[in-house]
């Protein structure tokens, strides 16, 4: 007998992918109230996806009941398209549901010239939709048409205040994720010509460490490394995040490029999974200390804020290239892994939206010359700090449980006589450090004593949200628990 | 969750009004003093009755689960007490000092915010129950204490700031890793009076070492075990209030306290003295008792010469705690809060004499006594404290220290003792007798009068009560030693309830 309210969640899955292309279809379609429909829908999917989530949870606890398969229009694979629901992907919907928020209700006070909202609303409800998309589809050539669309929404955003800096990290940014979604696909033809089949679950059951499954593998892995900015594929991220306006830096940097890292983490905890050897764990490591340390010094060289802020994200997203071999030890590590993600994209989000303010009340965001406006804005820096605090991996934030969870795996593997293990943890341990170096370099100035200049006045919105965002980042250390509990609701996951 | 709600309302009393703080004005003086006294006051009321719980043997405890297996655990025991009793008195006192100091200056919204934070974090501290909670309300308390560090926002404050970081940040890590490490081997169990490892001393005696060595790294740099300490006297660029607090009670005690917690209740005495990690201690200990007197002589700075009597006197609880003897214990434990109040007093003081006359130096001293009597005796008191002389309150901590080294059967400590004893009373009767007997030929400077006008007495009111409340603390706790409710006879309590030592007798 299955749980109440289980009959209920194919609906809301379907009905979540539905509510989330109105939105985007009805802002398109009426971009003089683009604004009020995003607005609006942006509490709906929120409240929509919050209400999926206590479905799902209530489903549980066992993984193989509450993880649910929807058949659209009747169609059973490997005919039709599926949509896939379970504790991964539902963790992914939250966090994009509370960043996508977020961002909604500071963009309406970031985004205020007319023309320019007819274009930001749309493109950013559809980036979402794409995300939402993205997290349910099961099927390898929908993964492919749904990262085409996140990606190709990102870019406009990345364009569409139509500055010729803004412009030429746009182009840059569309010929990255072009070639990223070639590669990709190439890899889906590949598994689709030797299988016959695209749906994850049947292909999973159907690969073995072939070589046809070699090179699908390096192919798409290649592509999603592109996109996701992992070492060495990171170099145009810094450019097209600095460069983009305040709320598009943060679901880039948030959210998009751990879209990405989602989809290279499914592929290998299903499909690839029979490839992965210690071998290519440990040079996997190898690049995620090196991102640590490269993006560290570069966050600490950079003159701009943002640009801090962007190389940051290469640094945080080589603990995740770290933990790839911890979770070959200790498979269960994913859920880590996963939660480290959430944390970072709720900590990320914050601090770019907090930098916006910044950037926005001072006309720049050169680091040097901030100082004034530093000293008279607490509340945003206060944001910068506390969600800095997080990405330390300092108490009492959810950056911090974080941290301890990896620790404790990187511990775990030298404890099971890995040597190798022994960088790990002082990759892991010592990346705090490199983080706390520059966060208090975005900090230490508004401590400085000097002058203080407001600036250009912003909007509430623009004031509180990132300081909302980072709270929510640092509550979200309660939500270890929640969160892996959610995730250990994924079937076929160890 | 027995009386959790105690324990949640005590860390809430200090952290509430701190955030509150935080978003108001910076002109809404009057609410903001009255949220810093509510909450002081309030803190100190929820203590006591704690006290009187604890004391009628209530348990209190609350748990909330953090990650699968470990839980963030409150809990309240007679040693915590003890450090969150010390911590409720003197907070308040130094509030009322703070807001004294800080009159007319500003950035007070920011300051009193991140104030209230830090003694959140040093009270989560006395309360916690296991040492992931400890190390959680450890970080805090640094990443608290840094903006009250730098608060000035001078050059010198903000390389202090950068140092302290530094120092702190490094060692936190440090500590992180091993008590992740720990907790992997032995669970994460909570404080346990004589510990909790003998079921691994067999197995992993040698991890168990390193995993010693780097929990005193990561609280050795708090408590400023040489060769950890440098960053202690430059931090003291601070605020006055802020240095006091943290040489007394926050930033310096939670390190002693956390090496108190590790030898006594992860190891136990008993281990330790097996694995041979109390011998190091002790030796590191009796190191930087010298070598803190003898820096603290070359010093003229006032605030200098305090901070590395700091690192002199705070390693007398950490000797005392390594000599692992009963009244050896007692020595060490009750010099926690001896050390607090008497520490505390001499910073009012230096706060005092540098506000209202613009004194930093000692050679400046001359004549002091005559100009602000009161400041200058309760001087006086807390250096013959510190020095030792009976009946005060460092004279009951001696006492008991050496007769703990005699028990442990090591008469070279009693040396140390005497050494530092003389170092000290060198350091520290200089600036008395300067006060006291020096000719001043010029007339005072008087910025605080310049500023603020004419004072009814010798400094504004809010500056000098402290000093004298706390003075007064130091004299009646050595005066009335022998009472149960005194320190010494709480730390007894603590000794007799906690430790079940055969041997034990008073």
């Amino acid at each position: 007998m299955s749980p109440p309210g289980a009959e209920w969640l194919p609906a809301g899955i379907a009905g979540l992918v539905g509510l989330s292309l109105a939105v985007a279809v009805l802002a398109t379609a009426w971009p003089r109230q683009a604004h009020r429909v995003g607005l609006l829908g942006a509490l709906a999917i929120t409240a929509w996806v919050l209400g999926l989530s206590a479905l799902f949870l209530n489903t549980g606890p066992d993984p193989e009941a509450a993880a649910t398969r929807v058949a659209l229009g009747g169609w059973e694979a490997p005919l039709g398209l599926m949509l896939h629901l379970d504790g991964l992907s539902m963790t992914l919907l939250v966090l994009t549901a509370v960043v996508g928020l977020a961002t909604s209700l500071y963009s309406l006070g970031y985004v205020h010239d007319r023309i320019e909202r007819r274009q930001f609303w749309p493109l950013w409800l559809w980036l979402w939709a794409g995300l939402n998309m993205l997290f349910l589809s099961g099927d390898a050539f929908n993964l492919y048409i749904t990262l085409e669309v996140v990606s190709l929404s990102a870019v406009a955003l990345v364009a569409f205040t139509g500055t010729a800096a803004a412009v030429s990290g746009a182009v840059r940014y569309l010929l990255i994720n072009i070639l990223g979604s070639l590669s990709f696909l190439m890899g889906v033809v590949l598994l689709f010509g030797e299988h016959g089949v695209l749906d994850l679950v049947l292909l999973e059951a159907r690969t073995e460490a072939g070589p046809t499954e070699r090179m699908a593998a390096v192919l798409m892995t290649a592509g999603l490394m592109l996109k996701a900015a992992l070492f060495p594929l990171h170099v145009w991220l810094a450019p097209a995040h600095g460069s983009a306006p305040a709320p598009v830096s943060a679901v880039l940097s948030g959210l998009v490029v751990t879209g990405s890292f989602y989809l290279i983490l499914r592929l290998w905890m299903g499909v690839f999974a029979p490839l992965a050897t210690p071998a290519f764990g440990i040079l996997v490591g190898m690049l995620g200390v090196a991102a640590l340390v490269w993006g560290s010094l570069q966050a600490l060289r950079a003159g701009r804020l943002k640009s801090i802020v962007a190389y940051s994200t290469v640094a945080q997203f080589g603990y995740l290239l770290v933990a790839f071999p911890l979770m070959l030890v200790d498979p269960g590590a994913w859920r880590v892994v996963v939660f480290f993600a959430v944390v970072h994209a709720l900590a990320k989000a914050s601090v770019f939206l907090a930098a916006g303010t910044l950037q926005h009340a001072a006309g720049h965001d050169r680091l040097a010359d901030l100082g004034e406006v530093l000293r008279a804005r607490p509340r945003t820096v206060f944001a910068l700090g506390l969600a800095g605090v997080s990405l330390m991996g300092l108490p009492f934030t959810g950056g911090f449980i974080a941290k301890y969870l990896l620790l404790e795996a990187g511990l775990g593997t030298v404890l099971a006589g890995s040597f190798i293990g022994v960088l790990w943890v002082l990759a892991i341990a010592g990346g705090g450090l490199l983080a706390a170096a520059y966060v208090l370099r975005m900090v230490a100035p508004s401590f400085q004593r000097g002058r203080a200049d407001a600036g250009e006045a912003v909007s509430p919105w623009m004031d509180w949200v990132p300081l909302g965002l980072a709270t929510v980042a640092a509550l979200a250390g309660l939500a270890g628990p929640l969160t892996l509990n959610t995730l250990a609701l994924t079937p076929g996951a160890p | 969750m027995d009386g959790g709600w105690l324990l949640l309302a005590i860390l809430f009393s200090s952290l509430g009004p701190g955030i509150a703080i935080f978003f108001l004005p910076e002109h809404r003086q009057g609410l903001r003093t009255a949220l810093n006294l509510g909450g002081a006051g309030t803190k100190l009321a929820l203590v006591a009755f704690l006290l009187d719980g604890v004391l009628r043997g209530d348990e209190y405890y609350f748990s909330l689960p953090l990650m699968p297996g470990i839980d963030l655990v409150l809990a309240a025991d007679a040693l915590s007490l003890l450090f969150a009793s010390l911590s409720a008195v003197l907070w308040f006192v130094t509030t009322v000092y703070a807001i004294g100091y800080l009159e007319g200056s500003p950035r007070r919204s920011r300051f009193f915010g991140f104030f209230s934070l830090c003694v959140s974090a040093t009270v989560g501290i006395a309360l916690s129950g296991n040492l992931i909670t400890f190390l959680i309300f450890y970080e805090i308390l640094t990443l608290a204490t840094w903006p009250l560090v730098v608060h000035r926002g001078t050059p010198a404050a903000l390389r202090a700031g950068r140092l302290y970081l530094a120092y702190t940040l490094t060692s936190g890590l440090v500590l992180f890793t091993a008590i992740v490490w720990l907790t992997l081997l032995a669970g994460a169990e909570g404080f346990t009076p004589g510990g909790y490892l003998d079921g691994l001393a067999d197995t992993h005696a040698t991890t168990l070492q390193i995993l010693f060595v780097l929990l005193m790294i990561g609280f050795g740099v708090k408590a400023a075990l040489v060769p950890l300490h440098s960053w202690l006297p430059i931090a003291m660029v601070a605020p006055a209030p802020v240095s006091a607090l943290l040489h007394a009670v926050a930033v310096v005690k939670a390190g002693a306290f956390g090496i108190i917690r590790v030898v006594n209740d992860v190891y136990g005495a008993e281990l330790a003295i097996e694995l041979g990690l109390t011998a190091g201690l002790l030796v590191v200990a009796a190191i930087t008792i010298i070598y803190g007197s003898i820096q603290a002589l070359r010093a003229d700075d006032l605030k200098q010469r305090l901070a590395f009597s700091t690192i002199s006197q705070v390693s007398y609880i950490i000797l005392g705690v390594a000599l692992a003897g009963p009244l050896g214990i007692i020595g060490g434990l009750v010099h926690l809060v001896h050390q607090g109040i008497t520490k505390i007093t001499l910073f009012f003081c230096a706060g005092n004499f540098a506000e209202t006359l613009g004194i930093h130096r000692i050679s400046e001293l001359n004549g002091v006594g005559r100009r602000m009597p009161l400041t200058m005796l309760a001087f006086t008191l807390g250096a013959l404290g510190m020095i030792g002389l009976p009946p005060l309150a460092g004279f009951v901590t001696k006492w008991h220290l050496g007769l703990g080294a005699l028990e442990a059967g090591m008469p070279w400590v009693l040396g140390v003792l005497v050494l530092s004893s003389l170092l000290n009373a060198a350091y520290f009767l200089p600036p008395v007798i300067r006060g006291w007997l020096g000719e001043r030929r010029k007339p005072w400077n008087e910025p605080l009068q310049a500023h603020a006008g004419p004072t009814r007495f010798e400094t504004h009111w809010m500056l000098l009560f402290p000093v004298i409340f706390t003075a007064a603390l130091g004299l009646l706790v050595g005066l009335f030693a022998g009472l149960e409710l005194s320190p010494l006879g709480w730390v007894s309590l603590i000794v007799r309830r906690d430790y079940s030592l055969p041997e034990f007798g008073l």
